[in-house]
């Protein structure tokens, strides 16, 4: 009887412990959601639509929208493809050496993201710090700025340890001596890493894929400093419709379109991480 | 895939049943049927040290073809360092590793000729049971109906059949262990590495175990090198034990030899337990122990000379005091199981004794050991020696 007096006591401790969370999840994640797919849903009358989702269909928003998605696979896979080697290196080093490492690889994230991508701009620019050095050298200059190219290298810039880090995660949580058996039965270095290595670390590839795809699709600011006004990314169309047009109606509208894609991604991640294995910021 | 089928079935895998077997377990512990073997692996002045600190110096062991031989010995001693070298996971700074008549030293593990099963089994998680077998098969492309056959014949080795669909998790500590020794098989090696292969089951699991590796040894004919830290599972398997310290062999001979005959203090409390006591010899089969007299078997030690005597606890006879060689008190008293523990001061030291009989503690007894169970061992030569010998 006492104990079960006990229990319940725990309980509702742990219930009370656990309320700011809750209602920090409830006014800053589920109402603004609500908000979000109230705005989407209806018109200025405040009467039921689906015309701000369908408005994704036009020529302007759906060129925004596929423009968004290819930039992002492009700079999701240059990631993948930068961050595994760089995965590989860390987790092969010694203890000593790899937290130097990481944490230079960490550092520039302790700074401001806008600023860290105004800095890029600054470098890019027609008459900015790359091409006076390229000048000096009487190098032929480099004109990215206010190109998609640049938008790629801002988001694979920002983005990079985001790959990082889940790819390395699931590298170093491989037993050394597994890899010791594929050789021990045969395998060379190139099949052991194709046979065993490269599959175990799958869920940290799918992780970091996500991580990456996600915030390159939705992004703004990246296309907005490095893209000039010419290029617009879904992010710049729907923060126009709230900033600009003052249309809340139609950018809670191409929100939930962009939701749809982000749960689309997530689903596919989560089933191939079965054990959450990638996951860890 | 008539031929690869045949290939399989050879006599060397399945004619060593039942009849031969039960020989072969004869033949174990021999040592003349050891001697007369070929010698398949010669290490020669193995010397490796990791990180300025020296782990193995100057190793030099052979071991014959068909041969259950154990490294034994605390951990740091060398023994996986041993192993790894054979496997080819670590390259020795100094030495050679000399496999059937060739220098293999310098070969990656993928191009030699034996298989090594790992410490808590190394299982492809992402695999099920069949593709982790298969993978040294797949590796050498092999046909898919060589593979199949080879699968299953693993698996009734292992007595693990019908598994082939399951993966690695689902699969019980002893399960995945056999799933490792068949992965290791298949691939039909020379030699077999075992690292510490049973060190993450619990007791019951391993003393099965024990005896199905000997089985399996028995039943493929090639040769198991085996390192443990366990002094019993040593005994229970070997042909040949080599007890290792601190880089150094201590003591190479069969499992009786090691128990029964150890060559310094180290291999003496390594193995077992024992009294270990500072003795004289006296003459020729005389020695004097806390100062009574015991008769020993034992000559050439010269005449007044300092050794260490060995007497194993189930060896130390208990009897009426007057008919004792020293007489003692029984000061401490612990049942066992199968038999009684109990400690009797005797003259200054606290003998450690093994009976069937049990005396209450704070009787008086005498102390009788029969001359053969007496171990008369050199003292170490130098302080080094010693500390290599007693330290671990």
């Amino acid at each position: 009887m006492k104990d079960n007096h006990q229990l319940k006591t725990n309980k509702l401790t742990g219930q009370l412990l656990s309320a700011p969370y809750l209602l920090w999840a409830v006014i800053f994640i589920l109402v603004p959601l609500g908000m979000v797919f109230y705005y989407g849903l209806t018109d200025k009358t405040g009467a039921f639509t689906v015309d701000n989702v369908v408005a994704i269909m036009s020529a302007e928003h759906a060129k925004a929208l596929w423009l968004s998605i290819g930039l992002s696979l492009v700079s999701t896979l240059i990631c993948f493809l930068l961050a595994y080697p760089l995965a590989m290196i860390l987790a092969n080093m010694n203890v000593n050496q790899h937290s130097f490492v990481v944490l230079i690889f960490i550092l520039p994230m302790w700074m401001n993201f806008l600023l860290r991508t105004l800095a890029w701009q600054t470098l890019l620019e027609k008459t900015g710090v790359i091409n006076n050095i390229l000048q000096f050298f009487h190098l032929p200059a480099l004109n990215i700025i206010n190109t998609p190219a640049a938008i790629i290298l801002g988001m694979v810039y920002n983005f990079l340890p985001f790959m990082v880090l889940p790819i390395y995660n699931s590298l170093v949580k491989i037993d050394p001596n597994v890899v010791n058996a594929a050789r021990d039965l045969g395998a060379n270095g190139i099949q052991t890493f194709f046979k065993i290595i490269f599959p175990l670390t799958i869920p940290g590839v799918i992780s970091g894929i996500t991580m990456v795809f996600v915030p390159a699709l939705t992004t703004f600011v990246i296309s907005k400093l490095l893209g000039g006004s010419k290029i617009l990314l879904i992010g710049n169309v729907i923060e126009e419709e709230f900033t600009q047009a003052g249309n809340w109606h139609l950018g809670s509208g191409l929100s939930i379109v962009l939701m749809i894609f982000i749960i689309f991604n997530m689903i596919i991640s989560a089933i191939f991480d079965k054990n959450g294995e990638g996951s860890m910021l | 895939m008539g031929q690869h089928t045949t290939e399989f079935l050879t006599p060397r895998v399945f004619c060593s049943h039942e009849d031969t077997t039960t020989k072969k377990i004869d033949m174990i512990h021999t040592p003349e049927v050891t001697a007369m073997k070929k010698e398949l692996i010669n290490l020669i002045d193995i010397s490796k040290s990791f990180d300025g600190e020296s782990v193995l110096d100057e190793l030099n062991l052979s071991i014959h073809e068909n041969e259950f031989l154990t490294l034994l010995g605390p951990s740091g001693c060398g023994k996986t360092t041993t192993l790894r070298i054979l496997g080819g996971f670590v390259t020795p700074d100094k030495g050679r590793v000399v496999f059937d008549g060739q220098d293999i030293t310098s070969l990656p593990p993928n191009k030699r000729q034996l298989n090594t099963v790992f410490q808590k089994y190394a299982l492809f998680t992402h695999m099920n049971i069949a593709e982790n077998i298969a993978f040294g098969l797949k590796i050498k492309n092999k046909p898919q109906s060589y593979i199949n056959d080879k699968i299953r014949y693993a698996l009734k080795l292992v007595n693990l059949e019908g598994y082939e669909r399951r993966m690695p998790d689902s699969l019980s500590g002893g399960q995945q262990q056999r799933i490792a020794i068949a992965r290791a098989i298949v691939n039909e090696p020379k030699v077999l590495l075992l690292d510490e292969p049973l060190g993450a089951l619990d007791l019951k699991l391993r003393q099965d175990m024990q005896y199905e590796l000997i089985r399996l040894k028995n039943e493929l004919g090639i040769t198991f090198i085996y390192v443990t830290h366990d002094q019993e599972e040593a005994l229970t398997m070997s042909d040949t034990i080599v007890v290792m310290n601190q880089g150094y062999i201590q003591q190479i001979g069969t499992p009786e030899t090691i128990y029964n005959e150890p060559e310094n203090a180290f291999v003496a409390d390594f193995i077992g337990d024992s009294n270990i006591i500072d003795s004289v010899m006296i003459e020729d089969k005389l020695v004097s122990v806390l100062g009574a007299r015991f008769a020993c078997v034992d000559t050439g030690f010269g005449n007044n000379k300092p050794v260490d005597v060995v007497i194993r606890p189930e060896d130390v006879e208990l009897v009426k005091p007057e008919e004792g060689t020293i007489q003692g008190v029984v000061s401490h008293l612990i049942f066992k199981g199968v038999h009684y523990e109990m400690e009797v001061m005797a003259n200054g030291f606290e003998w450690l004794v093994h009976s069937t009989q049990m005396f209450p503690v704070g009787t008086k007894v005498g102390i009788r050991v029969n001359p053969f169970n007496i171990q008369i061992m050199n003292k170490p030569e130098s302080e080094d020696e010693e500390a290599a010998a007693i330290e671990g």
